[in-house]
């Protein structure tokens, strides 16, 4: 009887786990749909819609970064190339009349991207680690500066464009207004994070997990590691390459900012913020970047410097990313003994907050003496007035920096401490992630 | 024909010299840290920037001094503070991390010096043509470029080979725990190893500035070529390091003289060509594909030797 209570206990708490799991995919689906109700100006659904392709093109990255191990510096080739390609088919649909609906054209975004990286990614994934990483920072440089010489395929520094509204129209959906961008790329979202998620279910995905994590192993099971380093990288560009098309969409103009290193750089960074460990990592890192990046370009002239400097600080102290921070405090929070964490959490906030004041003074004051030399010295960041000439507010940065790096250090310390014994308490009682 | 040669010649050396000088230091510091320096190339250009400022303000001559010394020593503080920190956090981590640092530096340098161009000249005294073959004057600023190149590669030749410092480089690079128990502090040899490869990089930027141009974009324009040279050469190899840069410097000065094209060559043989994309393929100059050959010839050399030119590791 005993023996018979635990065999069925597993299979009740699965399926209720099935349940919440199809559940939660369900509420995000219609939470998509309700999202313009609740924001609906122009400005929000725009936003909305480079948020979902972002999200996409975050995850179709961490298929190469956290699932296979593969550090690509050149991704954006693929989501550039799937643009391209997405306007030239726009324009040729439109100019022979192809009966081919807008919500179809992804496709030859994801088919280019695939293509290419089939054609790129042979060579690249022989290797792996730092010179896998060099590599495709060479393809990535090859194909940008090509894109300069081809002139008619990608327009040269203008770029090309094309008119999304000029396609077969399907129930009255042109797709001139904005909302309905936001459906398409809304459902092409939901739609290739469900696949992506599920290309991490299969024996290929848990291959690719073995190949990140030991390699030689994988050759002793029978496997290539990199035929299957090969394939993850031509799903990543399949992906990549819907991306892309969406975004072209989206603005209905491709051009060569669309494949550079920057482009690769965010991707990079937004899925490495995020979290690589974790699905559900770069969706946060999109979203987290897409909008700090949206907020922070408003708030100060020198923002990219911030932006590098946030990356910086998380590669040093949170290498598991945003996911990564906060699933440490999992034991805790199932123990019981987040709360002394968290007390020394709040302690430690207002000195380091304050040293971070204190650089960002430093940093503005610096920048309006370069940036602006010989105008009025009474600026203007982060909706905060204050006289870059004044000597007060140069002994107040350096005051709040050294001052608060002083606390910041012990407080920091204290935390250590605190979360040691929280951490010890929670494996006490059985809890360890 | 053999004007171009020669002068081709002159400045493929010289500026394979200047990439060798910055592809050592990135291959020992690739080689004992285990990390590609993402931020290599920024170096260079910082060292352009604080030899430009100096420069303006003391001359050429303290500038060739204590801009590499000014850079080495934010390159120990790099490795001191931030690479050894991360050094826990993997390897991916340590890449990210330089990185995000060539990020922040190209932001720093362009708030501080600007996005155009700054006016680095040749210092005066060696601003006179050396020598006149076929009707073209070389300067001598760069036979000087090529002067300290060859120095410096002879200067770390010897180091590297003949002295007890060298000797223990040397054996770090393969056995650093072995080195470590016989008593040597291999935390301060990865430091200083460090700081001099970013000395280097910056000495580079210095004689290589006035020459060329300092702008806030080139470390992004030349990092990934030097990323070429030590895939190509072979990572971790220094000869192989050597063979690239010197490779890569002659095949690109070449093709930047040659304005030849596919329809050039075939003239009136060639096949009336209507479609655009093939015609601009086919009307395309050697010259204007100059800047993507090395990047065309890394993938060339990787599909037959996948290790590179003289690489024994894999990783």
């Amino acid at each position: 009887m005993s023996d018979l209570s635990k065999v069925a206990a597993p299979s009740r708490s699965l399926s209720s786990k099935k349940r919440r799991f199809y559940g939660s995919w369900i509420a995000t689906a219609i939470a998509l749909l309700a999202l313009p109700y609740i924001f609906s100006s122009g400005g929000s659904l725009t936003t909305f819609s480079l948020i979902g392709t972002s999200i996409m093109f975050s995850l179709s990255y961490n298929i190469l970064l956290g699932q296979t191990g593969m550090l690509s510096f050149g991704h954006a080739v693929y989501y550039g190339l799937g643009g391209f390609a997405t306007i030239h088919g726009m324009n040729l649909i439109a100019g022979s009349k192809l009966p081919v609906p807008l919500p179809l054209v992804p496709l030859i975004g994801g088919i280019t991207g695939l293509f290419f990286a089939a054609i790129f990614g042979w060579v690249p994934t022989r290797r792996s680690r730092t010179a896998f990483a060099m590599i495709s920072l060479g393809v990535a440089e090859l194909v940008a500066s090509s894109s300069l010489i081809l002139h008619s395929f990608f327009g040269g520094e203008a770029g090309i464009s094309a008119n999304r509204t000029k396609l077969l129209t399907v129930f009255d959906w042109n797709f001139g207004p904005q909302i309905q961008i936001y459906y398409l790329v809304a459902f092409w979202t939901l739609l290739a994070v469900v696949a992506m998620y599920a290309l991490t279910r299969t024996p290929f995905g848990r291959m690719c997990n073995a190949v990140r994590d030991n390699p030689e192993r994988v050759q002793f099971v029978g496997y290539d590691p990199h035929v299957i380093r090969f394939l993850a990288f031509c799903f990543a560009g399949f992906f990549a390459g819907i991306a892309g098309a969406l975004t072209a969409i989206n603005f209905e103009i491709a051009n060569a900012a669309y494949l550079g290193s920057m482009q690769s750089g965010v991707v990079l960074m937004a899925a490495y913020i995020g979290g690589v460990r974790f699905f559900i990592g770069p969706i946060i890192g999109a979203i987290f970047v897409t909008y700090l990046l949206l907020v922070l370009s408003d708030l100060t002239a020198v923002w990219q410097l911030y932006f590098g400097l946030f990356f910086i600080l998380v590669v040093m102290f949170a290498p598991g990313g945003i996911t990564g921070l906060l699933m440490k405090h999992r034991p805790l929070v199932r123990a019981g003994t987040l709360f002394t964490v968290l007390r020394a959490y709040l302690v430690a906030l207002v000195p380091t907050l304050t040293t971070i004041a204190g650089l960002i003074l430093a940093i503005e004051i610096v920048a309006q003496h370069t940036l602006n030399a010989g105008e009025d010295p009474n600026t203007k960041a982060f909706g905060v007035r204050f006289n870059a000439a004044s000597p007060l507010i140069w002994l107040l940065a350096v005051a709040l920096v050294i001052g608060g790096f002083a606390v910041t250090r012990r407080t920091w310390r204290w935390v250590e401490k605190a979360w040691d014994e929280a951490l010890i308490a929670a494996r006490e009682k059985g809890f360890y992630a | 024909m053999l004007e171009l040669i020669v002068i081709s010649t002159l400045n493929g050396v010289l500026y394979g010299m200047l990439l060798f000088l910055m592809a050592s230091g990135l291959t020992v510091i690739f080689s004992m840290l285990g990390v590609l320096n993402f931020a290599h190339a920024s170096f260079y250009m910082l060292g352009a920037f604080f030899g430009f400022q100096i420069s303006r303000w003391f001359g050429f001559w303290p500038a060739l001094l204590v801009a590499p010394l000014l850079a080495g020593l934010i390159g120990a503080a790099v490795e001191r503070y931030g690479l050894r920190h991360v050094h826990k956090n993997g390897h991916v981590a340590e890449l990210l991390f330089t990185f995000g640092l060539a990020f922040v530096i190209e932001v720093v340098v362009e708030i501080i010096w600007g996005k155009s161009p700054v006016d680095y000249r040749v210092p005066r005294l060696l601003d006179f043509p050396a020598f006149t073959i076929f009707s073209t004057n070389y300067p001598a600023f760069k036979m000087f470029m090529l002067l300290v190149s060859v120095a410096i590669f002879l200067a770390l030749l010897i180091a590297l080979k003949k002295t007890r410092v060298g000797l223990i480089v040397q054996a770090a690079l393969t056995h650093p725990h072995m080195v470590g128990h016989l008593g040597h502090n291999v935390d301060r040899i990865f430091m200083m190893v460090f700081a001099i490869g970013t000395a280097l990089a910056a000495l580079a930027g210095v004689i290589a500035g006035p020459a060329l141009q300092t702008q806030s974009d080139m470390a992004e324009l030349l990092g990934p070529i030097l990323f070429v040279v030590v895939v190509v050469g072979g990572l971790g190899s220094l000869r192989g390091a050597f063979i690239a840069s010197l490779l890569i410097g002659l095949v690109q000065t070449f093709a930047v003289a040659m304005n030849e094209s596919l329809a050039s060559i075939f003239g009136p043989l060639g096949p009336g060509i209507t479609r655009p994309l093939l015609a601009d393929i086919w009307n395309v100059t050697i010259a204007q594909i100059a800047p993507i050959i090395p990047y065309l010839l890394m993938i060339v050399i990787l599909l037959f030797r996948p290790k590179g030119l003289l690489g024994t590791r894999e990783s």
